[in-house]
């Protein structure tokens, strides 16, 4: 092969690989840009002042609202959060920091088993544990199910991005006479401090999304509910019971929850990436 | 350089002179036993089963530098590590005998090494600004990391000054540290690691990342930084050690071959080893 051929083959192979990727990237593009097409399609009609402040009304009856499914949802979330963010953040540090032991990889070995495990078992294991006891459903067996949901992944993430940053940088830290566990805090931990935002946050998110755990725990509550003894109501499983019921107006409800549920997801990515922008100008 | 800075002696509300100042319980050798600064006796280092460092016996005069020069993977920085105790960080390391600072031993019981590496300062081979501060952040981290307050606007030019970076960055200081070059950076790291107060000072190839023009600066700077400072310089540049240095130790597999005024270690080595380095027959 002489020079001129190769440099051919080179750039036809080149382009070749860049249509495949740019293939690949459209076929996992499509599906989602149509499940995110159908719900704003199917669900934007619904959307209306009164969505936001009402309660369900009954079949047949004109109006009403997901209001409190909607609250349900962020207040389950939020105690879910308070639970799971600490011990899931709390769990990655020290897999990074003193993981490498016995105890270290037990942890981290029931981590992985953990994440892997679906979210109904989640809720089966909630009810055993939270709904039994207390003897009926409530919103703090679902935050219970929820935070069970995000604790494995994100300490597995913050895990991954402690480990990450540079072990000169710990050095550096040392070196000036700081504590180790300052140290840690103080520069490790701020250093990885953007990934781990953006991690809370997707885990949030994914617990928001969750369904099955909520149907054993916090069950659903056609009234407004702040009370943590008391069953809930959640977007989702408020989009579950509407999608499966036979009225039309009610599989229209589902769609427009569904877009809420959509646009609250979309809000918290954006949340995360304002969030963890530097402050600092000419940062890399 | 624009501007070479001559040493200014710290401003006297600089916080640190008490938070920081020596701690009276380190255990003391007994008085007048050396004129060393530094003063290292039979040190060795092991990683695991791996004798890094043998029986190395040597001491440093204040105010002087040493420079310790020897092939890859003879030591040299094992060595400077255990001036202020940072193999306790490594699993498997065990560092045996003395290393008197001030007729203090580091490795004694009950001494901490926090404590140590307050009055031990060190800058590393490559630039490790911490990337969340910013460049006035990054100067003044020692100070409040180890949890002291207030305006530290005097100290941070006093120490960008001595770094002789102050004119580079005097009007960016809100940049984040890593927005320099690396030259910069690392003359950002030595502010940083002046801005604590240390007496003494371990550079670990601090220019071995660096192009000739900022290497030329950190150089200078050393010469300045040795009024004040004790300094002990690990470079990989031969060239380096014989501008910088007063004395220079050689290092081979582990043991310190020779060290005497550098003068005399690069013209008239005592030993065949050190002359075959120095010489470039190996290296």
């Amino acid at each position: 092969m002489n020079l001129h051929s190769s440099f051919t083959y080179r750039k036809v192979v080149d382009r070749s690989m860049a249509v495949v990727c740019a293939i690949c990237f459209a076929l996992a593009f499509i599906p989602l840009l149509s499940v995110l097409w159908l719900v704003v399609s199917k669900g934007a009609a619904g959307l209306s002042w009164s969505l936001f402040t009402e309660v369900p009304k009954p079949v047949g009856e004109e109006g009403g609202g997901i209001g409190n499914a909607l609250v349900g949802t962020l207040y389950m979330v939020g105690l879910a959060s308070l639970i799971g963010l600490p011990l899931g953040i709390g769990a990655g540090v020290y897999l990074a920091e003193k993981g490498d032991g016995a105890i270290g990889s037990g942890v981290r070995f029931m981590a992985e088993v953990l994440s892997g495990v679906p979210s109904i078992v989640i809720g089966i294991v909630a009810y055993a544990l939270v709904v039994i006891p207390m003897g009926h459903f409530s919103a703090v067996a679902g935050a219970v199910a929820l935070a069970i949901i995000m604790i494995p992944t994100l300490a597995r993430a913050t895990e991954e991005l402690v480990r990450l940053v540079p072990a000169a940088l710990r050095e550096a830290s040392l070196a000036l006479g700081v504590p180790n566990w300052k140290t840690s805090l103080r520069v490790i931990l701020r250093t990885a401090l953007a990934g781990i935002v953006t991690a809370c946050l997707l885990s949030v998110a994914r617990a928001a999304g969750e369904t099955a755990p909520l149907l054993f725990t916090s069950l659903n509550n056609q009234y407004w509910n702040l009370n943590p003894a008391q069953p809930t109501a959640s977007l989702t499983v408020q989009i579950y019971n509407y999608a499966v019921s036979p009225y039309d107006d009610w599989h229209a409800k589902a769609w427009t929850a569904a877009l809420v549920l959509l646009i609250v997801v979309g809000l918290l990515n954006i949340a995360s990436r304002v969030l963890t922008r530097s402050r600092l100008k000419g940062a890399r | 350089m624009s501007s070479a800075p001559a040493i200014q002696t710290m401003p006297p509300d600089n916080p640190l002179s008490g938070a920081l100042a020596p701690q009276p319980q380190l255990p003391l050798a007994p008085p007048g036993e050396t004129p060393f600064k530094i003063d290292v006796q039979d040190l060795n280092v092991y990683f695991r089963a791996n004798h890094a460092i043998r029986h190395v016996t040597l001491g440093v005069k204040p105010q002087t530098v040493l420079a310790v020069i020897g092939p890859s993977g003879c030591g040299k920085s094992t060595f400077i590590r255990a001036l202020n105790r940072m193999h306790d960080l490594v699993p498997g390391a065990r560092v045996e005998g003395k290393v008197f600072v001030d007729g203090k031993d580091l490795y004694a019981r009950g001494v901490d090494p926090v404590l140590i590496r307050r009055r031990v300062g060190m800058v590393f081979q490559r630039p490790n600004p911490f990337p969340t501060m910013s460049i006035y952040e990054n100067v003044a981290a020692g100070l409040t990391l180890n949890g002291i307050g207030g305006n530290h606007a005097e100290i941070v030019e006093h120490c960008l000054r001595q770094a002789a970076l102050w004119d580079e960055v005097k009007d960016r200081l809100r940049h984040a540290g890593t927005s320099l070059s690396g030259g910069q950076q690392q003359r950002l790291c030595i502010a940083r690691a002046l801005a604590v107060e240390p007496e003494v000072l371990l550079m670990d190839e601090p220019a071995s990342a660096l192009d000739p023009i900022a290497t030329a600066k950190i150089e200078e700077l050393i010469h300045e930084l040795k009024e004040k400072y004790t300094i002990v310089i690990v470079t990989h540049s031969m060239q380096q050690a014989a501008r910088v240095s007063d004395n220079t130790a050689f290092f081979y597999l582990g043991e310190l071959i020779e060290m005497g005024p550098t003068a005399q270690i690069f013209t008239n080595p005592r030993e065949r080893r050190t002359e075959d380095y120095v010489t470039g027959k190996f290296g």
